[in-house]
């Protein structure tokens, strides 16, 4: 039971004293035990006794009250937060036993909170990628199954796709994803799970392992809408040690959650009935806009025209800023070294051995896109482009408070599918990139499944710093879809 | 236009990446492949349109010109592979 609980319900119960931190936290060790071995949502999982020592503490402050808003509750850490004295790897061979001195600052703002951590989860490499298939520490699972078919391995989505898997298979009571063009909501959608990714600049980048530092957005993954705004004030918050983190005051954002959404604007941009787009997810885009208008909502037609332009800039975007960032594995400094006679050469080496095939190409791509010749044909451009996908998002605020889309254009697909052809593989992200160019806050929401069993989700975008609205909209899509399926693989299903 | 062999060389070199020449062509194949998917974006106008620098969301801040950290070289240093006393290690890089 404890492990099905969402963030609010535990907290509830941990302040009813109806059960303890201690065995929260045992029960999710044991699911961990268990489960782990099969899903690989974890890369570390945290030492028992260190856990225990939390919980323990958490206890503590339940009897003197003087409880804080994540007290005691079991939490998963994304692998690209830097945690003091705790492993952290990016999922790669070039991190593989970096143990950072220090804590980034989300992941401190949750242990403020009183957050207990109970690991570092699974990823793309250096967060790269879309169905966790490049993690030098093994693909994840998706606790999900097709119906009729256990044999089929899918996978969660990405990157954040051990966050997502064990959110939803009971190993955490949610967990902390980034997001750089969908991270967080596809492998949110893939597994039945809530995922959000706020405004850029609502929670500091500092100690987050960068990917593409003008898209990168932690953010909370977990079972319930209610529960995303309760993590996030806990996560967001203006940090000096981050240039570009916003110092506008931090709302409380879970009181957003069951507002009337009575006559708010719901945008449906024309441009997202992508062709070849599946019938399912139409029909369940469909239903998503029929619930929102009996709660009230205004359904408005609106025109985002750069959208297909959306994946083709990302990817020149986030592979410079990516062979930027990763200019720093130098093998000197930290992380993999392979030795050899010339600086040069530690460097050629360090960074062909340590780096995936994945990360590679990216930082080739990115070197390419900002070399002499190419950097106006290809980063300028693509820079230019961005503007125009941005002012579409601006202009169509100027007509509706949100926008409802589909968050991903399939369910979760099989290990192995799409594998072959790149950008085939990018595809996955072409309803998740544009809010991510142009850093607006967007909301994945579970709202059915498919005739295979698989879970689906619904994207709501918000207007800068208007988390509230889209959260608001969220738990009003939550309510009307009652989604409370749970995956094959869980922590409560019959062990 | 599409990528060259050398081009591709020429890159790895620049990132500093170390290709086996038997890995040049594949990795050729995937980069030309994106840059022609890529290429899409010279239909769209963008005379007159400014780059976007970042999200363009605040505007930087300069911050007091204190002293906020230090002291913790041997911090820094546990991160490192090589060390040697209290400095990082390279090959010799001058005769």
């Amino acid at each position: 039971m404890l492990t099905g609980l969402t963030l609010t319900e535990a907290r509830a119960g941990l302040a009813a004293r109806k059960f303890s931190a201690r065995d929260l936290a045992t029960a999710h060790m044991q699911a961990i035990a268990r489960l782990n071995p099969k899903l690989n949502a974890y890369i570390t999982v945290l030492p028992e006794k260190d856990v225990l020592a939390a919980a323990d503490a958490a206890d503590a402050r339940y009897a003197d009250g003087t409880a804080r808003p994540m007290e005691g509750l079991p939490i998963g850490v994304k692998d690209l937060f830097c945690t003091k004295g705790v492993k952290t790897t990016a999922a790669s061979k070039m991190l593989a036993d970096f143990v950072p001195p220090y804590e980034s600052s989300v992941t401190q703002r949750l242990l403020d909170a009183g957050s207990v951590f109970v690991g570092k989860t699974n990823l793309d490499e250096f967060a790269m990628g879309s169905a966790n298939i490049t993690s030098a520490f093994g693909s994840v699972l998706n606790p999900w199954q097709r119906k009729g078919d256990e044999a089929t391995a899918l996978v969660p989505g990405g990157s954040s796709g051990g966050s997502a898997a064990a959110v939803a298979a009971g190993l955490a009571l949610a967990a902390t994803g980034t997001d750089t063009g969908g991270s967080i909501r596809q492998p949110a959608a893939f597994c039945g799970i809530v995922g959000l990714k706020p405004t850029y600049g609502r929670c500091s980048r500092w100690g987050t392992i960068a990917f593409a530092s003008s898209l990168d957005q932690a953010g909370p993954m977990t079972r319930s809408v209610a529960d995303a705004g309760l993590m996030l004030e806990a996560m967001a918050g203006f940090d000096e040690k981050d240039s570009t983190s916003s110092n506008r005051p931090v709302p409380a954002f879970a009181q957003a959650v069951g507002k009337s959404v009575k006559g708010l604007r719901v945008g449906i941009p024309a441009e997202y009935r992508a062709p070849g787009l599946p019938a399912e997810i139409a029909a369940m885009w469909e239903q998503g806009i029929a619930w929102l208008r009996d709660a009230g909502c205004e359904i408005v037609d609106v025109s985002l025209p750069h959208t297909k332009y959306g994946l083709a800039t990302y990817y020149i975007i986030a592979p410079a800023e990516c062979s930027s960032n990763l200019a720093r594995y130098d093998g000197i400094r930290f992380g993999a070294r392979k030795d050899a006679p010339t600086l040069d050469g530690i460097y050629e080496r360090t960074r062909a051995e340590g780096f995936g095939e994945e990360v590679r190409n990216r930082i080739l791509m990115g070197t390419y896109v900002l070399s002499a010749g190419y950097y106006d044909a290809y980063y300028l451009k693509a820079q230019k482009v961005r503007t125009l996908i941005k002012r579409d998002f601006v202009q169509a605020f100027e007509q509706v408070d949100v926008l409802l889309t589909p968050t991903a254009p399939s369910a979760a697909f099989a290990q192995g599918e799409n594998m072959d052809d790149p950008v085939q593989m990018y595809l996955n992200d072409i309803f998740t990139v544009p809010a991510s160019m142009a850093g607006v806050p967007a909301l994945s929401v579970p709202v059915g499944l498919d005739a295979k069993g698989l879970p689906l989700g619904l994207q709501i975008i918000g207007r800068h710093f208007d988390e509230e609205t889209v959260l608001s909209v969220g738990g009003a899509l939550e309510d009307a879809a009652g989604f409370a399926h749970t995956p094959t693989l869980h922590a409560e299903a019959g062990a | 236009m599409s990528l060259d062999l050398a081009t591709t060389r020429r890159i790895a070199k620049l990132a500093r990446i170390g290709l086996e020449d038997a890995e040049l062509e594949s990795v050729r194949q995937k980069l030309d492949g994106i840059l022609g998917w890529v290429d899409q974006l010279s239909e769209v106008d963008v005379e007159g349109v400014p780059p976007m620098v970042g999200t363009e969301m605040e505007a930087l801040r300069q911050r007091e010109d204190v002293v906020t950290d230090g002291n913790c070289r041997e911090a820094v240093l546990s991160c490192a592979p090589e060390t040697s006393g209290p400095f990082y290690t390279v090959p010799k890089v001058v005769e």
